[in-house]
């Protein structure tokens, strides 16, 4: 096990070199200067767009500027934005605005859709697991801005529960209107996944012997049926914990939640090149890092299955 | 019920006593699975009954419905599809079909227990043995975790599963076919049962390895006295170990009889086929017999006796008229003592 874990950290090496000398290439390949734009329309002084190249190490040759970027990274130095903030700084202000929003969507989609999973899988072609499939298919269907919108526009505006924008990021209660449309798609497959290895599984031999052994329903179902059914449903958690962290740009932006997110989207628009790469930076990281615990987990929860 | 010479029904002279209450008694049973393409009759009126410390080995073709027999006293039966419209199953002369799901509960496993073909499938594979052996205590008594791990390691070591306590927490994969096979006879001897039903419990083995579970299995049977009904289509296993034999046939009992009986004069065309077709080495080089055709088709089971488009003797009646289990007697009239062949021409058959 421990030599399986080096084996994966030594692996993700490359993997963080290829994804962040891509990003920073798609990046800095842009055209337009990123220097000039901050002038706007006025005209440019040469001399201060000399300065500034130099300062940002633009006038260097792009493997050069990655190059430094790369030794700058490892000694946390992820660089400085054009709008003269540490990008460290920038993440460091994010990075738990999303933590909460992915936390809140996370256990909604962990919690409601396991229990709808395993309803439906117990009920099948019964009117419940009918309810159930049409309601995910359409949550499915439905790009998230048209959801986001929609519970903005009623739940905040018309019916006034909530506030339609959340005023103050690091306030958790605000961030669950947030965190439901963010989670609503997962949720959908979440307990679409449940459903079909739930039916699979309560086929199997080891449900019939179970049974067989004079087992209460409850204990059946819910040791026997359940700790094999969730394994693909972890799996699946656990890669979407990395989505729920670097993929809510859609729902950042329409309840303004200052997180990872919405910096992303405001760093692209704006060409801010060294903020860009930062925050893409800070996604690969989360995603290898839950990719390498979903693997370790699958391993706990299926014995069959170890690394050596 | 049955006279046979051997000890394991020599040694139960009380239960002859009582004989109109043997341990299990099924009767008149029908079972149906509602299908898309219509009702599967996969047992139509079986009876049979196993008293304690007996043998009784149920015989057929894969679809004759031997397993949904067995699947159908143990409770575990699809429903729906399956249906049992028909039908009585009497343990300790209680009727089971008429209990509440909470009685019968309490019954599996602790009472009626059963060990399937393939333990890798049975075996829940993300469960250690040790675990999946001690919910039986657990479950039905009541013990702490540890005290049913204790237990759990005791039957590990009665079924001769070696270094059972260093094995206790593995996993079903980590053992070979032979002592998975062994677990789940723990995992069914777990609550000392008065029944066993073992379906098919050799077929995933080889050969060497059936031999010793088979006899494991003889022997503690013997040990605690219970009854043991094996489902199997392997002649040569249920020689070894049965008290009597009941050949099923498209979910009928077409033939029983006391197990050495049955191997010297079947009564039966089909049982006749069957034991033909087992390979003989001083036949070697002939062609082996096989029985012509196939199983019937459950939704559409043939009119009359429903080995008839199969069976050699088949005559015009065969096709028309259902024959009933016939009492079978010698040439002289004296009746044979728990044999039966549901056949209208026995007589020709077993008396040439």
């Amino acid at each position: 096990m421990g030599r399986y874990i080096l084996r994966r950290l030594l692996q993700m090496i490359p993997v963080f070199i290829g994804t962040t000398l891509i990003i920073f290439l798609a990046v800095y390949a842009l055209p337009g200067d990123p220097v000039k734009a901050l002038f706007g329309d006025k005209a440019a002084d040469p001399a201060t767009v000399a300065r500034l190249k130099h300062q940002y190490g633009l006038d260097k040759s792009l493997i050069e500027q990655y190059w430094m970027y790369l030794s700058n990274l490892f000694k946390g130095d992820l660089g400085t934005s054009f709008s003269q903030r540490e990008v460290s700084d920038i993440l460091g202000d994010a990075i738990p605005v999303t933590i909460q929003l992915a936390l809140v969507a996370f256990v909604l989609e962990a919690v409601f859709g396991i229990a709808l999973g395993m309803l439906t899988g117990l009920k099948r072609g019964k009117i419940v697991d009918q309810i159930v499939l049409v309601l995910t298919l359409l949550v499915i269907s439905i790009p998230i801005f048209v959801i986001g919108y929609l519970a903005q526009v009623y739940i905040g505006t018309k019916w006034g529960i909530v506030n339609p924008t959340v005023t103050d990021s690091n306030d958790i209660t605000q961030l669950i209107l947030p965190g439901i449309v963010l989670g609503s798609v997962s949720l959908a497959y979440v307990s679409r996944l449940t459903r079909t290895s739930v039916v699979e599984n309560i086929r199997s031999d080891y449900i019939r012997t179970a049974i067989a052994k004079g087992l209460p329903r409850r204990r059946v179902v819910g040791v026997h049926l359940m700790r094999n059914s969730l394994i693909p449903v972890v799996t699946f958690l656990g890669t979407d914990l990395g989505a729920l962290m670097g993929g809510a740009i859609v729902t950042e932006g329409i309840f303004n939640v200052k997180g990872v997110g919405n910096t992303l989207y405001k760093a692209i628009t704006g060409a801010d090149g060294p903020l860009v790469v930062g925050t893409v930076t800070f996604l690969v990281v989360v995603y290898l890092v839950a990719s390498l615990l979903v693997d370790l987990l699958y391993a706990v929860l299926d014995p069959r299955i170890r690394y050596a | 019920m049955t006279t046979t010479p051997t000890e394991k029904t020599a040694n139960t002279p009380e239960q002859s006593g009582k004989k109109d209450a043997p341990l299990l008694e099924v009767r008149d049973l029908h079972v149906e699975f509602h299908t898309r393409d219509g009702i599967a009759k996969a047992v139509n009126g079986v009876n049979y009954s196993v008293n304690a410390g007996e043998t009784l080995a149920v015989l057929g073709e894969s679809g004759s419905g031997k397993s949904v027999t067995a699947q159908a006293v143990m409770g575990i039966l699809d429903m729906p599809p399956g249906a049992i419209p028909k039908g009585e199953i009497l343990f300790r002369g209680q009727d089971m079909l008429k209990m509440s799901p909470e009685e019968r509960r309490k019954i599996r496993g602790a009472k009626i227990a059963m060990i399937f073909q393939d333990a890798l499938s049975a075996l829940n594979p993300v469960l250690s043995v040790g675990y999946q052996l001690g919910e039986m205590f657990r479950v039905h008594q009541g013990m702490s975790k540890k005290d049913a791990k204790a237990k759990a390691i005791e039957l590990m070591d009665r079924v001769r599963i070696p270094a059972a306590k260093e094995r206790v927490d593995d996993y079903p994969h980590q053992f070979s076919g032979g002592m998975r096979q062994r677990i789940m006879i723990a995992m069914a001897l777990a609550l000392e049962p008065d029944l066993i039903i073992a379906d098919e419990p050799t077929t995933a083995l080889d050969v060497t390895v059936q031999a010793q579970v088979m006899d494991l299995l003889a022997e503690l049977q013997r040990e605690f006295n219970m009854g043991l009904i094996l489902i199997t289509h392997d002649l040569g296993v249920v020689a070894d170990v049965a008290d009597k034999i009941a050949v099923m046939y498209a979910g009928r009992i077409v033939e029983t009889a006391p197990v050495h009986e049955l191997y010297k004069r079947p009564a039966h065309p089909y049982t006749r086929g069957l034991l033909d077709s087992i390979p003989r080495l001083d036949q070697k080089g002939q062609e082996l017999y096989a029985i012509k055709g196939l199983p019937p088709n459950l939704l559409r089971i043939p009119t009359g006796c429903a080995f008839n488009p199969r069976c050699p003797k088949a005559q015009d009646i065969c096709r028309s008229e259902t024959p009933a289990l016939h009492q079978v007697t010698e040439q002289d009239g004296a009746a044979m003592a728990g044999r039966g062949s549901a056949c209208h021409f026995w007589k020709e058959t077993i008396h040439g």
